[in-house]
């Protein structure tokens, strides 16, 4: 099972991805801006360079990376 | 020098099954092996010899017996079924977006595994093998009838119809459960002549549990599913198991009486041994050991084949001398339990193609080596 060579994800299977992939998004996303997820209520944080990192709905300090949003690929084997 | 009797032929196709050990193994129908009998292999003998019963065929097991054959010959057939009949599964999965707590790897792994069925006549016949892409190209070599697409796309959400106090995720959720059902065949070119309706692709079994997924988690992946063969991944193989045994023999050589005889048929799987009542005939024959025990039972083999030769009748010491086990050396039962993408029985037919294709060209190689 090792990650195969990487592949430019399409069009299609991207839009996939961003707002109808289950978090909710907390905030419009802008350029800049990086989302994580709170640790404690699962709610997507934009975070802005040098932004104190914290949730802004709970105020939770643990936050957690987004998935990738490329395309991975793997053999079924 | 005279010829063998039929009893003496029919001796030496025996395995002997002992108390602790298993003799007379291999075959001994070769030439040289009896001083003045030939033994040469003859296409006539074989042919007159060889026969084929079916006890069972049903879509997914069949159960036939090849009668006549050497174990060379029954073992390359179940090598084949296993490892050399293509069928068409999952090999490549792009994975978009996984936020199950299932590894991608894994995930990826346990969708190759899943059986999958199809048209017949596009599985076999449109569909062909892919070929690798020659080295340092970008020509990925992916067209309709080497290729077929799937996708898999949930979410798992709340389900707000669910009742008060409901602590079932599959009920509290939708989508908790990843089932193989979930997945959906995306036809390409000319994919819709061959694989519409009926003959759709889809897993053979739809409740195949895929991942297990809580609110807020999603899978979203697409799949390529190429032909394949059991020797380079199992999950091409197109039997869940094939295997063969050899025909159980079960001799009586002195009679087994009264309370003996339901001890000895308890002694194997039941409808082996049947218990029958000794006839006056039986009793007024003189040494047959039958004599003034009319009307008891006497122990009778009814059906060999059912036997496991667990040889628990050799472990009691009433039964001593009194039985003979054995194994026929040239009579195969296969069995063979089909994945779904082929019919039981057209696996065989299929092993005896690509058997066939096999000694063709070893037969060109020997040609070339002598030339």
């Amino acid at each position: 099972m090792s990650r195969e060579q990487y592949q430019i994800p399409t069009g299609g299977s991207q839009q996939a991805f961003g707002g109808a992939s289950g978090s909710r998004d907390f905030a419009s996303e802008s350029l800049g801006v990086m989302f994580y997820t709170c640790g404690d209520c699962a709610v997507r944080v934009p975070l802005e360079k040098g932004a104190p990192i914290r949730c802004q709905k709970c105020g939770a300090r643990v936050l957690y990376k987004e998935r990738t949003k490329r395309m991975v690929q793997f053999e079924a084997r | 020098m005279k010829p063998p009797s039929a009893a003496e032929l029919e001796r030496r196709k025996i395995v002997s099954i002992n108390a602790e050990t298993v003799t007379d193994v291999t075959s001994t129908d070769y030439p040289g092996h009896y001083p003045g009998e030939d033994h040469v292999w003859d296409l006539e003998t074989f042919r007159s010899g060889l026969r084929i019963e079916f006890h069972k065929n049903e879509p997914l097991e069949a159960s036939f017996s090849v009668i006549g054959v050497d174990a060379s010959i029954a073992n390359a057939f179940r090598r084949i079924m296993i490892a050399d009949v293509p069928t068409l599964a999952i090999e490549t999965v792009f994975i978009n977006n996984n936020t199950s707590v299932i590894q991608d790897e894994v995930l990826a792994h346990r969708l190759g595994l899943i059986p999958f069925k199809g048209g017949r006549e596009g599985l076999h016949t449109f569909l062909k093998w892919k070929k690798k892409p020659a080295e340092g190209t970008d020509d990925n070599n992916l067209f309709d009838y080497n290729t077929v697409m799937l996708s898999l796309n949930v979410e798992c959400t709340h389900n707000e119809d669910a009742a008060e106090g409901e602590t079932d995720p599959n009920k509290l959720y939708r989508h908790a459960s990843v089932y193989a059902r979930d997945i959906v065949y995306e036809p390409i070119g000319r994919q819709g002549q061959y694989f519409s309706g009926d003959d759709i692709i889809a897993p053979v079994n739809p409740d195949i549990l895929i991942a297990k997924l809580r609110p807020g988690q999603c899978i979203d992946l697409t799949m390529h599913m190429h032909k394949g063969v059991g020797s380079d991944h199992a999950k091409f193989s197109p039997v869940a198991t094939a295997s063969y045994r050899l025909l159980p023999t079960i001799d009586i050589l002195k009679p087994i009486l009264g309370p003996d005889a339901e001890k000895f048929a308890r002694c194997f799987p039941r409808g082996v041994i049947a218990l029958d009542k000794v006839t006056r005939q039986e009793a007024a024959q003189e040494g047959s050991g039958y004599e003034g025990h009319e009307g008891e039972l006497k122990a009778v083999v009814a059906d060999p084949m059912r036997d496991t030769v667990s040889r628990e009748c050799l472990r009691h010491a009433e039964f001593e001398d009194k039985v003979k086990l054995g194994r026929r050396r040239d009579h195969f039962i296969y069995l063979i339990e089909s994945s779904g993408q082929w019919d039981s029985d057209a696996i065989f037919l299929e092993s005896i193609a690509h058997f066939k294709e096999k000694a063709r060209k070893i037969e060109q190689q020997v040609i070339n080596m002598v030339r």
